[in-house]
Formats: C-alpha cells, structure tokens, sequence
C-alpha cells in the first residue's frame, strides 16, 4: 500500500507521485484531499489534494510543492519508495452542476488542487475560463492540461516571464467585466492570493468559491485546528470545507492563524537540508 | 524486611489461628500508591504511579471486609466480582484474581488505571462509608492493576470457535471497539476493525497521555486481538472511505458496530478563540500525545507551541491531561480556569491530586470571558471573572453565577479549551436510516442495536463522552447482541 508507482518532477520545487491507494482511489471525488505521512509513526500528518485517481489500477494521483520538511522528504522518496500512509478521501467533494461560464483562476501549486475541478466543471457542460498564474515560469505547471481542458486560457506571471506580466487578479477582473459577467469563480493558491480574487469579484457580486489550506491535524473534525471563521461562524476546514465561499471568509485571521508554527518548520526544515542523507539516518532523518 | 513485609507476615500467621475479624482488618492503613517525585515527574512522560508491591496488595485485599452483600459490585458498571478477586489477592492467588476479573472486564490494566472508582465500585465499599471517607475504601482499582500487570503479554489469546463463515465490521478502535471485536471474534466471527487514525486504540492512544496510562499496555491489547486473527484497517474513515451502506452491501459485512467515541471538541464561542497560541484540548493532546510533539525534531515532525504560561479552561480529566501535559512540555505556570469548585470537579481525584502536586495552580470559580491577542494574532492574556456558587441546578450541582463587574487578566500565550467533545457529525451526514437525537448521539435499545438492522452502536458516540469502563460495558452488551442476531 501507498507504494510510488511513479514520480516526475513538474518543475525546480514541485513534484507529481502517484501512489496505491485502492480505496480512495474507488471513493474519492473531485475537491477532496487525503492526509498523508512519510513515517508511519512519528512523522507530520500533511493534507494534500487528490489531484487525480485512476479507481481500475486503484491509484491517486499527488501534486505538491516543496515548502518545508515533511514535503522535502517525499520530494527525496523515488518510484518503489512507499509513504507511511495516507488516509481519505476527506473533505466535503465540490458541488458541480451546470453554471453556465466559470472563471477558475489557479495560483502557484493551487493549480493542482485547481485541475480535478476544472475537469469535472467541464464534464458538466460548463464554459471554461481559465486563470493560471505563477511567480516565475520554472513554477507554472500543468498549462497543458489547462489548455487542453479550457475554452480560454490566461497564463500571467510575476516577472513576465511566460504570458502576461500581472498578478492574476488583473485578467479576473477583466473577465469579471465583460458582458456577460461569469456566473462563478472559483480560486485556488496562496491565501493572499484567494483574499484579493475575493476583493476583485465582491463588488461585481460574482458568487466565488476558495479552497482553503488551513493547518490540519486529524482531518476529520475532531481536532478543530483547521478552524477558520465563515460569516461570522467557526468552521472546520477538514470537514465542513475545504472549499466556502470566499466572500465570507475571514482571510486575515486565517493567514495568522497559519503563521503558528513558523519558526519551528523552518528549523525542522533548515536540519532537514542539513542532513538529508540517509546514511546512517532513519527515514525522519534523525540519527 | 520492610514494614508492610513485617505486618503481612504478622496478619498470615494470625490467619493460621482462623479467619481474620473486621477488628484486624481495620488496624490495615490504606495502602499508599508508590508514585514517581512530582518534581522529577515534571520532567519526564513515564508513568506517574508506579503500582503497588505485592506486599502492599495483599495488605489493601485484606483490608476488605468480605461483605455478604458486597455493595461495591453495584457500583461497578460491569459488574465485576470485586468481593471474590480482593480475596484471592488477600490470599496471594493473584492468576485466580485477574481470572475472576475477566470474566467482567477485557481491559482490568487500562481500568485499573482511569475508571472514576471513588464515583463507582469504590464509593460504595463499607469500609470507607465506615469512615465516611471514601479515600479510605478499599483501593480496588489499584488492586485490579497490580494483577493485570504481573500478566503483561503472557496471557495467550483466547481460544476461538471454529468459523461461522459472517463477517463483523467494527468502526473505531477504542476500548469498545477493542472488546466487541474481541467477544464476536471468539465467537467464531471474521472481524475486521477500521480506524480512522493511523494508530489503533482510540482516546486511550490520543487522548490519555502516556503519563497515566503507558501507550504499551493498549498496545498489548491490540496484539491480543491480532493473534485471535482479527484484521485492523488503519487509515480508514467510515463515511468518507467507505459508508456503513456500502460495508454491508458491497463488502459483505452481516453486522456493523460503530464506537467512534465522541470526536467533536466543544469552544466557548468567545472572543479570540481564533488566535495562534489557542488549543482545543484534543488537538493539544493529540499533537502531544499520538504525534509525539514532546519529541519535536528529535524523532517526531509534529510541533506544538512552545509555551511559558498556559491557561485551560475546565475541571475534567481532559483539563487535567492538558494542564499536566503543559508542565511537561515545559511550560512555566499552567492555571487551570475552573468556573464551580474543586468540589463539582469532573475529574478523578487522583487526577486532580497529582496536577496540584506537580504545580497546576487551581483557579476556581473563575471563568474567561474573553481571549487577548496582539497584533500578531497571537494569544496574550485572558479575561477573566469570578464567580459564587448559587442554587443547585438540573445536574444536582450549585449553579455558579458570575460576578459583575470582577473581570481581570491573566497574562498567558497558550489557551488551551478543555470543556467537553460532543459527537462528530461525519457518520450522521453519511449514513440515512440511521436515527440519532438531537445532540448527534446514536440511538439504541437496552441491547445496544440502532434504528439499522444488523448494526449496533455503544461507547461515547451514544453515551456522549463518557468513560473506558462504561464503552466497555456497552461493547460486551453489543457482542453479546451481535453474536445473538448472527446465529439466527
Ligand atoms: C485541504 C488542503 C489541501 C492541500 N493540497 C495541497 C496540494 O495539493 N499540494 C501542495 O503542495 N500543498 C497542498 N496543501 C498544503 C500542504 O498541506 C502544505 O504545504 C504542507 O503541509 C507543508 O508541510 P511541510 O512540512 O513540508 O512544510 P511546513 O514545515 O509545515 O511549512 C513550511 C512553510 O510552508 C508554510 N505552510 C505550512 N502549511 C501550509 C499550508 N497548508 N499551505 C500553505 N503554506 C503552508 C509554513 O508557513 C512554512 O513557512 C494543502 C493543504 C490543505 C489544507
Ligand atoms: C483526554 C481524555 C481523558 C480521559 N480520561 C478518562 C479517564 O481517566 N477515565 C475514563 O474512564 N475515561 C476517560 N476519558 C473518556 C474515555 O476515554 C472515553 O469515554 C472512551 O475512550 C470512549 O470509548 P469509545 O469506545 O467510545 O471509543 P473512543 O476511545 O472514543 O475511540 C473511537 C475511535 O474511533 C475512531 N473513529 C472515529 N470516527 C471514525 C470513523 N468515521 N471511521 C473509523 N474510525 C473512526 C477514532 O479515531 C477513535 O480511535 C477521557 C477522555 C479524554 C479525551
Ligand atoms: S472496572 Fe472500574 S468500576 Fe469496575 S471494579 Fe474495576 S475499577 Fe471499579
Ligand atoms: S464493599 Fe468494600 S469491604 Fe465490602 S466486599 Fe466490597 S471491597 Fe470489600
Ligand atoms: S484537522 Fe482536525 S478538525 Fe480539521
């Protein structure tokens, strides 16, 4: 179980595994995440969308960016290598109907959690207006997908480097002025990201939907350390989300709220590069 | 020689010459439980009570007075046959003892450790109503985990009935969990246990901390019921993985038990609960404890805030854990917010003993009103106010009424919510047919069977949070059921 049957480098940080996961495979829809962990017993429990399965091989499909050090260690596993476990599919699955027009606009590594839901989008009839943006060039993935899967495509990114030079909310506010307007959005990236898509679509009362990357434990309800404030209401992430309606979320907590654990990643991530040699290391890379 | 060695060989000589009388039982001073310094204890996550000696057992089980009506066994949920086993240990037969405990109970080990004895079997023992004391009653949890522990693995597992060809899916793997796996497995029964989490064992794994119940000795019991041949899935949440409808029909599963225990934490719904540096106690808990954040870069990859003053709300045996857990991980002052008096306290005394000993400073009849944040987001204090106990209510307990105007501020970076779970909504939004009541608690009959043919439900899911002993009782009621509806 779990074992990597395959594994590709999508760009400098990040990186595509697909795994054996049978039952997620079989249950799993668009929008939901699963919770995994290199280390079956001490190592981080990490939420990372279901950016694919394939239910007849009985695989899921992984996309993730390495920021830190549980994602730096399976950035180091190879094909044959096996996660400790992973466990899902989690969180409520989006709501996919027919809406017409749908803006979706995809920020750094939220492009992947971006794709299943384009695709499924698609598959119900509705026109594709895509937004892929990303700080660089060598960190814009899956363009090919979406250029594949959209009726129009819009790359931007921060220096210009491939297609516009512009944050994304630039096109989305163009495209949210056109006539007529798109019937929804949805955003999906860095929180900053996902506040001002919010900010761009609020006054245009375009309905918007975000998935949100809270800091999550358990992943099914029991811990409320995903916690985010919605309309007023405290919500969990992991199961009442992970996607709300982004123009009730209070961003701004949320982003604190995210910060809790810096010091402590970076240094667990800082004697991870130090160290990342296995020789003489068990798999957390401690002596 | 030592001095309980000396007055045990006094009392066995003493019994050659005819049983002994009440008199001589009385001269027996309570048996102290030989526990670990509470300064060196703060250190350290070992085991804070250390258990008794033999000498010492056979002293406490001959304090027992042998009562014809044994009340001590009313208050014991399952009704173990406490007279009859404190003899045997009296005797020295400690095999016969845990035997006798056996037949009532899967887990004497964990039971021994965290039942509420002075609220159950051992409020009721003559011995301390004599006294009017019930720290002077007969110290029968105590004496159950001396002789649960002189067995530790050695037991072999229990003889299974040959197969039935059914199969019995079990949901959650904690101690009700454990025993109905158990009991329908002896049975003859394919079991298959599934666990959300990737460890099996339930609150007794994330929730109790090592400290008070050594995460080995539920380890021993899962052993147990792997050797019996049953299989447990990890990983596997029921109404995401795979719904209750789909176990039953697509997998072929004749009977379901679900004890997925009360996983919801309850907040206070005031203000600043959203800061960094604010703690539901099962998330606190289960970074700490299932996690290992007490080993944070040194083996485990799970943080936990580094904390200097520490505030928990509550007066339970989850505050407890939290607050004790605080102190161990470093924390210089852990208040512990109490809004009644010591006196209403949820928590075994026990519990509430060893925090004070190791530095836990009661703030009873106090309540937050608020949490303070700085600009960061992160916690820095909270408001309090105090409170006075007024007219009982529905529980039986003073009311606690607030005090106008008596707010002050404790200067904390950690809060950490302790006030209750409730019950977790996942398997009620995934499972139509199945009837529950309006606090998202399982409905069941006398024999713990849901408004579901062939699926049962017990423990903290139907009980709300409740206790080991009592989702153990509920687990053996609902085998005993299953075994029942399967052999029709
Ligand atoms: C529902 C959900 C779905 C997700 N899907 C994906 C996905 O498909 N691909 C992917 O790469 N990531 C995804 N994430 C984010 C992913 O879980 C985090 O990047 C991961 O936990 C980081 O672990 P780490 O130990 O490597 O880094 P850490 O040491 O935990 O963090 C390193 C740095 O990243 C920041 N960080 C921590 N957690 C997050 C977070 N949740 N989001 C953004 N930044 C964070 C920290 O502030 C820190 O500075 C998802 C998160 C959620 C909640
Ligand atoms: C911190 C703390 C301290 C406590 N101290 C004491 C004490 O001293 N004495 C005492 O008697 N009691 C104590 N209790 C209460 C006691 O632990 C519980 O009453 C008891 O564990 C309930 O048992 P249960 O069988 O209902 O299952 P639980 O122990 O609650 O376990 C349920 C299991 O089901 C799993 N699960 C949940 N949902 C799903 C799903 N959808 N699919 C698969 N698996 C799932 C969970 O992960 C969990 O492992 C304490 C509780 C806590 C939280
Ligand atoms: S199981 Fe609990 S209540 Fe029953 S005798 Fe043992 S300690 Fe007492
Ligand atoms: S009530 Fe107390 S003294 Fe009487 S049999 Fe029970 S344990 Fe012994
Ligand atoms: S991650 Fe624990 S409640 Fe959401």
């Amino acid at each position: 179980m779990y074992k990597i049957l395959s594994k590709k480098k999508l760009s400098e940080n990040v990186f595509r595994i697909d795994i054996t996961a049978p039952h997620i495979a079989r249950a799993r829809k668009a929008g939901q995440f699963v919770i995994v962990s290199v280390d079956e017993d001490a190592g981080e429990r990490i939420p990372l969308t279901i950016a694919g399965a394939d239910s007849e091989r009985g695989t899921i499909r992984l996309i993730f960016q390495r920021v830190g050090k549980a994602t730096a260690q399976m950035a180091d596993l190879q094909e044959g290598d096996a996660l400790g476990y992973a466990a899902g599919p989690l969180g409520r699955p989006t709501h996919i109907e027919q809406f017409g027009t749908v803006v979706c606009v995809g920020g750094g590594i939220g492009i992947a959690p971006l794709l299943p839901i384009a695709e499924a989008l698609k598959e119900a009839g509705n026109t594709l207006i895509s937004i892929l943006g990303a700080r660089t060039k060598e960190l814009l993935i899956l363009e090919d997908e979406f250029q594949a899967l959209s009726d129009e495509l819009i790359v931007v990114t921060d220096d210009g480097s491939r297609g516009r030079k512009a944050l994304v909310t630039e096109p989305l506010k163009e495209v949210c002025l056109r006539s007529p307007k798109p019937d929804l959005a949805i955003a999906i990236g860095p929180t900053i990201m996902m506040k001002f898509c919010c900010e761009t679509t609020r006054p245009l009362e375009i309905p918007t939907q975000v998935s949100l990357n809270t800091i999550m434990v358990d992943g099914t309800g029991m811990c409320g350390g995903c916690r985010v404030e919605v309309g007023g209401q405290t919500k969990f992430v992991c199961v009442d989300g992970p996607e709300f309606d982004g123009h009730l979320v209070n961003f701004d907590q949320m982003m604190k709220r995210m910060s809790a654990y810096k010091d402590l990643e970076q240094r667990a991530y800082e004697n991870y590069k130090k160290h990342p040699c296995k020789i003489g290391l068990d798999k957390r890379g401690n002596k | 020689m030592t001095e309980e060695e000396k007055q045990l060989s006094e009392l066995l000589d003493k019994q050659k010459t005819g049983p002994l009388k009440a008199k001589d039982r009385y001269t027996i001073r309570p048996q102290e439980m030989p526990s670990q310094d509470p300064h060196t204890r703060r250190e350290n996550m070992n085991e804070v009570a250390l258990g008794y000696t033999e000498e010492q057992a056979r002293l406490e089980a001959m304090r027992c007075l042998q009562c014809k009506n044994a009340p001590c066994v009313e208050g014991c949920p399952v009704r173990i046959r406490i007279r009859d086993f404190v003899a045997a240990i009296a005797e020295g037969h400690f095999t016969e003892a845990l035997e006798i405990i056996k037949e009532n109970s899967l887990l004497p080990a964990v039971c021994g450790r965290v039942c509420p004895q002075e609220v159950q079997c051992q409020e009721k023992c003559t011995v301390g109503l004599k006294y009017k004391d019930v720290s002077k009653s007969v110290s029968i949890g105590r004496l159950e985990r001396f002789v649960a522990d002189l067995d530790p693995g050695k037991a072999a597992a229990p003889k299974t009935a040959p197969a039935t060809g059914k199969k019995v899916a079990v949901i959650g793997s904690g101690p009700g969990g454990i025993v109905v796996a158990a009991d329908t497995r002896r049975a003859g029964h394919e079991v298959t246990v599934f666990e959300a989490f990737h460890k099996p064992g339930g609150v007794m794994v994330y929730g109790i901390p090592e400290f008070r119940l050594p995460k080995a000795i539920v380890q021993q019991e899962i052993d147990v019921l792997r050797k019996m041949g049953v299989e447990i899935v990890c990983n596997f949440i029921v109404g995401r993985t795979r719904t209750v409808a789909e176990l039953m029909s697509e997998d072929g599963f004749d009977a379901v038990y679900i004890g997925v225990g009360a996983g919801l934490p309850k907040f206070m719904h005031i203000e600043g609960e959203q800061l960094v540096g604010v703690y539901s106690a099962n998330e606190y808990l289960t970074r700490a404890n299932l996690m290992k954040a007490y080993e944070f870069g040194k083996g485990a990859d799970t943080p936990i805030a580094v904390s200097r003053r520490v505030a928990v709300f509550g007066g339970g045996n989850v505050a407890m854990d939290s607050a004790r857990m605080a102190v161990r991980l470093g924390a210089e002052k852990v208040y512990l917010v109490y809004r009644r008096s010591e006196k209403e306290m949820p928590a075994r005394v026990e519990e509430v003993h060893h925090a004070k000993e190791e530095g836990v400073e009661f703030c009873v009849l106090q309540n937050p009103k608020r949490i303070l944040g700085n600009e960061q987001g992160h916690v820095v204090g909270v408001e309090c106010l105090r409170y006075e106990l007024g007219e009982p209510d529905d529980s039986g307990r003073r009311r606690p009424v607030p005090i106008e105007g008596s707010e002050f501020t404790i200067d904390v970076d950690t809060v950490i919510v302790a006030i209750g779970n409730g019950a977790n909504p996942l398997l009620e939004q995934t499972t139509p047919g199945l009837k529950f009541n309006k606090w998202g608690n399982i409905e069941v009959d006398e024999n713990c069977k849901t408004s579901m043919e062939g699926v049962y439900a017990g423990g903290d899911i139907v009980l709300g949070a409740a206790t080991v002993i009592l989702a153990m009782g509920q687990g053996r009621i609902a085998a005993a059921a299953i075994n029942q509806y399967l052999s029709c």
